[in-house]
């Protein structure tokens, strides 16, 4: 067995809504051993990849695989597992019953013990779902997912609308899942999140994949600053300049996100003698997922 | 789904070689069904909403109408009409807008991404449509045995709440193509647009015989109306009409019910139950 071992992919994979692209020739290989970042804004086409690789969509145009099977194939159904966006599971039902019946549908699940200790819910077993915070809701998800003890993990944007405490708890469970040696693909619109949890990361934009590598290389492969100033200068007079991503105003402050910060600042003090607080930094990730998405769209077009 | 074997990516990387799975027994594919239908009947159990008003409904109207005001052979006719409603109610509510909301909610998406068969799944709305529909015609019995002094044959007890169990087949059918076709608030809508006006029609509320010609004509096309005949032909009160004709409808009725469900489900694009499991 090779380390770069596919066991899931998506091929020259287009889908449409309708007369809606929501991917368009989507190549994506998840490897073995791995947790593979699929990152992208809200409409980018994640879920339609990963609902595509769950057998939960019918395939339109390309190939999709996963352990070399169909996506919906029995047996793949069992080694996989899977927490979606929002699937409300029954608010009547305790963290317990729902492990109990979810184990009960694979051939050799984890035992509840184990699976309660994973999500850290111990304290949290026989209280109903509908009384969980957003945060143990999302742990039983995880729970869930991780009850036929599959070697692929989906994990669909896992802490969307979590807060900061939640969504670390929920981060530090996933990072023990790669070194229980399973595969893991995770969808989100968070760069921080795709950061801290992936080995690798692919950018979807628009149906496509416009980047792929280390979440250090993704960051790297956008040179934009911030050029962040106190000036009587409005914002669309900076939007239209060579190299601006987006001007915007903060406060006092006007902020540009820029790949080329010198002709920029150039054209600043030109323009506005009485200019003070000038700041230039290297752009926040959010920052750089903007640029890069840009940049996607232009190379697009 | 598809049921291709996707060659993907490079096939050198690919893997090809499966690991062997351990397959369901049939002891445990009975356990994963078994275990459904507990938890989708807790499930409805803790949910006032739905418990209440389908044993209740059934129940006051039967003391109302059947053992306050009836005399005579009232309260036997509307026994049998009355307990018809009752399987009627959970049937419609249990498979329908328990189906269309399990859609809306995700919670089916999820399950039919683990090997769960979804034959477990029907299997389980069916027992909780059984087991409530179970419930009512019992209660109803009680009622009309020892308040209206209802008296029947052993046999016609028996074969009494046999007809009236067995209209939960047909019941479940119409609950499964509206739960096929609809989602969340319009399942809801749907169902009660069905539910009273067809127990209505069907004579499930008034006898039949009260209504005027042309409506007892129209009551032909509903399931409700052959199945309440069936009952009422074990205690000797029907229209009159053959057996073969009841049943034969019935049967129709529920196959094409199914086949209307099956391609609702193909036509949902999120969402293919694998009838073949």
């Amino acid at each position: 067995m090779t380390l770069d071992q596919t066991l899931a992919s998506l091929s020259g994979v287009t889908h449409r809504y309708g007369a809606v692209v929501a991917l368009n020739g989507l190549d994506l290989n998840v490897r073995r051993g791995e947790i593979l970042g699929v990152l992208g804004p809200n409409g980018a086409g994640k879920t339609t990849a990963i609902k595509l690789l769950l057998g939960s969509l019918q395939r339109q145009e390309g190939e999709a695989s996963v352990f070399g099977r169909a996506p919906g194939a029995e047996e793949v159904r069992m080694r996989r597992g899977a927490m979606l966006q929002e699937s409300g599971i029954s608010a009547n039902l305790t963290v317990r019953e729902h492990i109990e019946l979810f184990r009960a549908y694979y051939p050799a699940p984890l035992s509840a013990s184990r699976l309660l200790a994973m999500a850290g819910l111990e304290d949290l077993a026989g209280r109903r779902f509908g009384k969980l915070s957003g945060g143990q809701k999302q742990r039983t998800m995880f729970a869930l997912a991780l009850a036929g003890n599959p070697e692929l993990l989906f994990l669909d944007e896992p802490t969307a609308g979590l807060d900061i405490d939640a969504r670390h708890r929920l981060w530090a469970e996933i990072r023990s899942l790669r070194e229980s040696g399973r595969t893991t693909v995770l969808t989100t619109h968070n760069l921080d999140e795709a950061d801290a949890l992936a080995d690798r990361v692919m950018v979807i934009h628009r149906g496509r994949a416009i980047a792929e590598g280390s979440p250090a290389r993704i960051k790297a492969r956008t040179a934009g600053r911030l050029v962040r100033g106190v000036t009587c200068i409005q914002q669309d007079e900076i939007a239209g300049l060579p190299g601006v991503i987006e001007a915007r105003t903060r406060g006092r402050h006007l902020e540009v996100l820029t790949t080329r910060a010198e002709d920029l600042v150039r054209e600043l003090l030109a323009r506005d003698e009485s200019l003070s607080d000038l700041s230039v930094v290297a752009a926040g990730l959010e920052d750089a997922f903007l640029a890069l998405t840009r940049e996607g769209t232009e190379d697009a077009q | 789904m598809t049921g291709e074997t996707g060659a993907a990516g490079e096939s050198r990387g690919a893997l090809t070689e499966l690991r062997e799975i351990q397959r369901f027994s049939p002891v445990r594919r009975l356990r994963v069904y078994l275990l459904e239908a507990r938890f989708q009947f807790l499930e409805v159990l803790r949910e006032p909403a739905f418990a209440i008003p389908t044993l209740a409904f059934p129940l006051l109207f039967y003391l109302f109408f059947g053992v306050m005001m009836g005399t005579g052979g009232v309260p036997i006719y509307l026994l049998a009409t009355y307990s018809a409603f009752g399987v009627l109610g959970p049937s419609l509510f249990g498979f329908g807008i328990g189906l269309a909301s399990e859609r809306d909610t995700g919670v089916l998406l999820l399950k039919q991404t683990t090997p769960m068969p979804a034959g477990a799944y029907l299997f389980a709305k069916v027992v909780l449509a059984a087991i409530f529909g179970s419930v009512v015609v019992l209660c109803l019995f009680l009622m009309a045995g020892y308040l209206a002094g209802a008296e029947l044959h052993r046999w016609q007890w028996f074969a009494l709440a046999g007809v009236l169990l067995g209209g939960v087949i047909p019941y479940c059918a119409l609950g499964l193509a509206i739960g096929a076709w609809t989602k969340g608030r319009a399942a809801v809508a749907v169902v009660n647009l069905v539910f009273l006006p067809m127990a209505m029609l069907s004579g499930l509320w008034l006898p039949i015989y009260m209504f005027p010609d042309f409506m007892q004509s129209l009551a032909l096309a509903f399931p409700a109306y052959h199945h309440a005949q069936l009952a009422l032909k074990v205690i000797g009160m029907d229209a009159g009409q053959p057996i073969v004709l009841h049943a034969g409808v019935l049967a129709a009725e529920t196959l094409i019910l199914v086949a209307v469900a099956a391609f609702g489900f193909r036509r949902a694009d999120e969402f293919t139950l694998r009838w073949t499991r």
